[in-house]
C-alpha cells in the first residue's frame, strides 16, 4: 500500500526523524493558512500523489511569498500532474503539502528495502541524492553504499555510523545522521514498510539531517496489524475498479489492450496474458480470481471486465485443482444469463471436473466460444477480438 | 526415485481440524500419503480421520515419529507454526499458508537456515511425487509417474506445465511448488541440486516469474555446476507493467530490476531452453527427451 509524502512524514516525525515544519492543504484557501501558520518568508508547496518524480512534472514550487504560495497552489490543485511513474494522461492532484523552505547544503540519499537474494532488509545511502536512485545504481553503483539488517538486532550503530562516515558526514551531522539512520530504520520496522526511501536527505546549515521527501510503502500482507496505516489509504488515488476488486478479494489490474481475461491463479493469469500477446492481441487486464471461482466471483469478473470499454473479447481460463470446473461453469452460465454482454466470451476449463463442465456449457444454449487448450483459446479470443 | 518425499515420509498436519487442512488431508490420505497425526493446539487427544490430533508438534513427534509437516494454518500464526516444526526437529515442512507478512519470512528463514531442515512455501500448492504420496493442494489426478523433474513459483500454471507432460506421456518424478512470495523456504537451486542428485528424473520444467533475481541466480549456478540433465523453462510475465504486483507479493518488476526479458536471457545463456510461449513447455520437454535418447 501507498501513501503521500506528508503522511509519510508524520510517521517519521512520530518516530524522531528530523523533518521541515509542513502541513496538508486541501484548497488554496487552506495552503494559504498553513503558510501564513509555518511563518518565514520561504516556502515549498508540493502536489501530493501517488507517484515519483513530481519535481520535474511542475509539482513542486518554490514560493517567496505568500502571494505566490497562493498563485502555484491554484496552478498545482487539479492539475493533471504526468511523470515517469504516472499514467500518460497523468494524476489529478487533490492533495497539496506546504512546508517551510530550508537552508540546505547538501543533499544525499537515504532508503531502506528487502533485498530478496540476501533475505534481509538493506539500508542503502548516497552521495548523490535528488536524482532517481535507479540510474545511480546503473551507472555508478559502488556509490551506494549498503548495510544488511539482522533481524535480532535492527540497525544497529556501528552500522549507522558506518553510513555516516560514508556519507561523508563531520562534526554534529555524524551524530545527527546516526540517530536519523536508527529513527529511519526504527519507523520502517515498527510499520511492516516495504520500501522507505528518503531522497533528498539534506544536511542543513546548522548540521541538522533532515527528510526532505519521503515515500513510504507498506506490506499489504502486515496491514492487518497496522489499522493506523490502513487509515492512510487515499482511495482517490486508486482506480475505482481495482479498489472494487480489492474488496472482493479478487486481484485486478487494467492494462491497454483489447482482450479481457479471467484466470484462477497469479502465475497462470501472467501467463495467459503473455499467450494472448503471442497470438497478436493486446491483454487489457490482469484478473486473479484465486481459489474461489464460483458464479458471484465470476459475475464480478465479468463486471469488472466490463469496465473497461476497450475490451473486445473475454478469455476465461480456469485450471481446476481445488476449484472444480463444474462449478466455475456453472457460474459462467449464472453470469451470462443475468447480464447483457455484448463482447463474446471464449471458455477453456481443465482439470477437476472439465468433462462435465463442458457438457453444462454446451447445453446452456448460451453463445461461448470453447477454447481446447491454451493455445487454442488464445488465438479464438484475439481473433474475435480483433474481429 | 523421487526428491524431498517418497513412500517414507510421514507427515503430520498442522491445522488438521480447521477447514482447508482436514479438507486436504482426506485429499492427501487418498492419494496415499502417509499421515501419521496432526495438531490442533486445545484440541490434542481427539481424532480426525482416525488420525490423532496432538497440542503441540514435539509431542506429535514422539508419538508418531513423523519427519514431515504440512502448515495450514491463518496468516498470523504461519511463522510461529513453522518454527514450532523447526523446533520439533522433523526434517521438511510446507507451507501452504499465504499472506505471511514478509518481515516475518525474514526473521524465520535467518532462524531456520542454521538448522537441519528443508522448508518448502509460504504460499505455495506444495510437492508431489506421482505414484507416491503428495504433500499439499494439487490435483493429483493430473500426474503420472515418471522421470521430469517440475519446479515452480507458481501453482495453477504448474498445474497447466503438468498437465501438458501427462497428455504427451512424460510423467513426473517430483513437481514443487516453491512459493510466490519475496522470502520463501527452499530456491531454485535448493532443488535442482537434488534433481541433480537424483538418477530417474531425467529432465526439469523450471517455471519462473517477474520480481526479484530467483531465475537469474539459478542461471549462474546452472552455469557453474555439472548440471547436466536438459531444463526446460518458461518465465510469466513477459507482459506485466513494471511498478504493478501481480497477484503474488513476489511478481513484481521494480525499479526496473526482475523482468522477464532479463530471466529468459540469463536462462539462455546457461543452456537453458527457453520457450516464449506457456503452451510448448510439454512439448519442448518431450523432445529435448527424445532427442537425448
Amino acid at each position: 500500500m501507498k501513501i503521500h509524502e506528508y503522511q509519510a512524514k508524520e510517521i517519521l516525525k512520530n518516530n524522531a526523524v528530523e523533518i521541515p515544519v509542513g502541513f496538508p492543504a486541501f484548497s488554496v484557501d487552506e495552503a494559504v493558512t498553513v503558510a501564513e501558520k509555518i511563518g518565514g518568508k520561504l516556502w515549498v508547496v508540493k502536489a501530493q500523489i501517488h507517484a515519483g518524480g513530481r519535481g520535474k512534472g511542475g509539482g513542486v514550487k518554490i514560493a517567496k511569498s505568500i502571494n505566490e504560495v497562493k498563485l502555484f497552489a491554484q496552478q498545482i490543485l487539479g492539475m493533471k500532474l504526468i511523470t515517469h511513474q504516472t499514467s500518460p494522461e497523468g494524476q489529478e492532484v487533490k492533495r497539496l503539502f506546504i512546508e517551510e523552505g530550508i537552508e540546505i547544503i547538501n543533499e544525499l540519499y537515504a532508503g531502506i528495502v528487502l533485498d530478496r537474494a540476501k533475505e534481509k532488509f538493506v539500508f542503502m545511502v548516497s552521495t548523490e541524492g535528488g536524482v532517481e536512485i535507479e540510474k545511480i545504481a546503473e551507472s555508478n553503483p559502488e556509490k551506494i553504499i549498503k548495510v544488511w539488517i539482522e533481524p535480532e538486532f535492527g540497525l544497529t550503530t556501528f552500522q549507522a555510523r558506518k553510513l555516516a562516515f560514508a556519507l561523508n558526514l563531520e562534526g554534529n551531522q555524524i551524530k545527527n545522521g546516526i540517530k536519523m539512520f536508527k529513527s529511519l530504520w526504527k519507523a520502517f520496522d515498527a510499520n511492516d514498510c516495504s520500501i522507505a526511501e528518503i531522497n533528498p536527505l539534506v544536511i542543513t546549515t546548522d548540521d541538522k539531517v533532515i527528510a526532505l521527501d519521503a515515500k513510504m510503502n507498506f506490506d499489504d500482507n502486515a496491514l492487518d496489524r497496522h489499522n493506523n496505516i490502513e487509515e492512510m489509504r487515499d482511495f482517490t488515488e486508486e482506480l475505482p475498479s481495482e479498489t472494487e476488486a480489492s474488496s472482493y478479494q479478487l486481484n485486478y489490474i487494467k492494462l491497454d489492450g483489447n482482450v479481457g481475461c479471467m484466470v484462477n491463479g497469479a502465475g497462470l493469469a501472467m501467463a495467459t496474458m503473455d499467450i494472448i500477446k503471442l497470438c497478436g492481441g493486446e491483454p487489457a487486464n490482469f484478473l486473479d480470481v484465486g481459489g474461489v471461482a464460483n458464479s458471484e466471483t465470476v459475475a464480478r469478473g465479468f463486471k469488472l471486465i466490463l469496465t473497461d470499454s476497450n475490451v473486445k473479447s473475454i478469455l476465461i481460463n480456469i485450471f481446476g485443482g481445488i476449484v472444480r470446473c463444474d462449478r466455475v461453469a456453472q457460474g459462467v452460465v449464472d453470469a451470462l444469463s443475468s447480464m447483457q454482454l455484448d463482447v463474446p466470451v471464449v471458455v477453456r476449463l481443465e482439470g477437476t471436473n472439465a468433462k462435465e463442465a463442458s457438457i453444462l456449457l454446451k447445453d446452456s444454449n448460451l453463445n461461448f466460444i470453447l477454447g481446447e487448450s491454451l493455445k487454442d483459446a488464445a488465438e479464438k479470443a484475439v481473433e474475435v477480438a480483433n474481429g | 526415485m523421487s526428491i524431498l518425499l517418497n513412500n517414507q515420509t510421514r507427515l503430520l498436519v498442522q491445522g488438521i481440524t480447521g477447514k482447508e487442512g482436514s479438507f486436504h488431508s482426506k485429499q492427501m490420505i487418498d492419494y496415499g500419503t502417509n499421515i501419521v497425526g496432526g495438531i490442533t493446539p486445545g484440541k490434542g487427544g481427539a481424532t480426525q480421520y482416525e488420525l490423532p490430533v496432538f497440542n503441540t508438534v514435539s509431542e506429535a513427534v514422539k508419538e508418531t515419529k513423523a519427519n514431515a509437516s504440512v502448515i495450514f494454518v491463518p496468516p498470523s500464526f504461519g511463522p510461529d507454526a513453522i518454527l514450532e516444526a523447526a523446533d520439533a526437529g522433523l526434517d521438511l515442512i510446507v507451507c501452504i499458508t499465504e499472506g505471511i507478512p514478509t518481515a516475518d519470512m525474514v526473521s524465520v528463514k535467518n532462524y531456520i537456515r542454521k538448522l537441519d531442515v528443508t522448508l518448502i512455501g509460504p504460499n505455495c500448492p506444495g510437492i508431489i511425487s506421482p505414484g507416491k504420496a503428495k504433500i499439499g493442494i494439487m490435483p493429483g489426478f493430473i500426474h503420472k509417474q515418471g522421470s521430469v523433474g517440475v519446479i515452480s513459483r507458481s501453482g495453477t500454471l504448474t498445474y497447466e506445465a503438468v498437465f501438458q507432460l501427462t497428455q504427451l506421456g512424460i510423467g513426473q518424478s517430483s513437481c514443487i511448488g516453491i512459493g510466490g512470495d519475496p522470502i520463501i523456504g527452499s530456491t531454485f537451486i535448493d532443488l535442482l541440486s537434488r534433481f541433480n542428485d537424483d538418477e530417474d528424473t531425467k529432465g526439469v520444467v523450471l517455471i519462473g516469474e517477474i520480481g526479484g533475481s530467483a531465475e537469474e541466480e539459478v542461471a549462474e549456478w546452472i552455469q557453474n555446476s555439472k548440471f547436466n540433465k536438459p531444463i526446460v523453462s518458461f518465465i510469466a510475465g513477459q507482459t506485466a507493467p513494471p511498478g504493478r504486483r501481480m497477484g503474488h507479493a513476489g511478481a513484481i518488476i521494480a525499479g526496473g530490476k526482475g523482468t522477464a526479458l532479463e530471466k529468459m536471457s540469463s536462462l539462455k545463456k546457461a543452456g537453458v531452453t527457453v520457450v516464449v510461449s506457456p503452451s510448448d513447455i510439454g512439448i519442448t520437454m518431450k523432445k529435448k527427451l527424445e532427442n537425448k535418447s
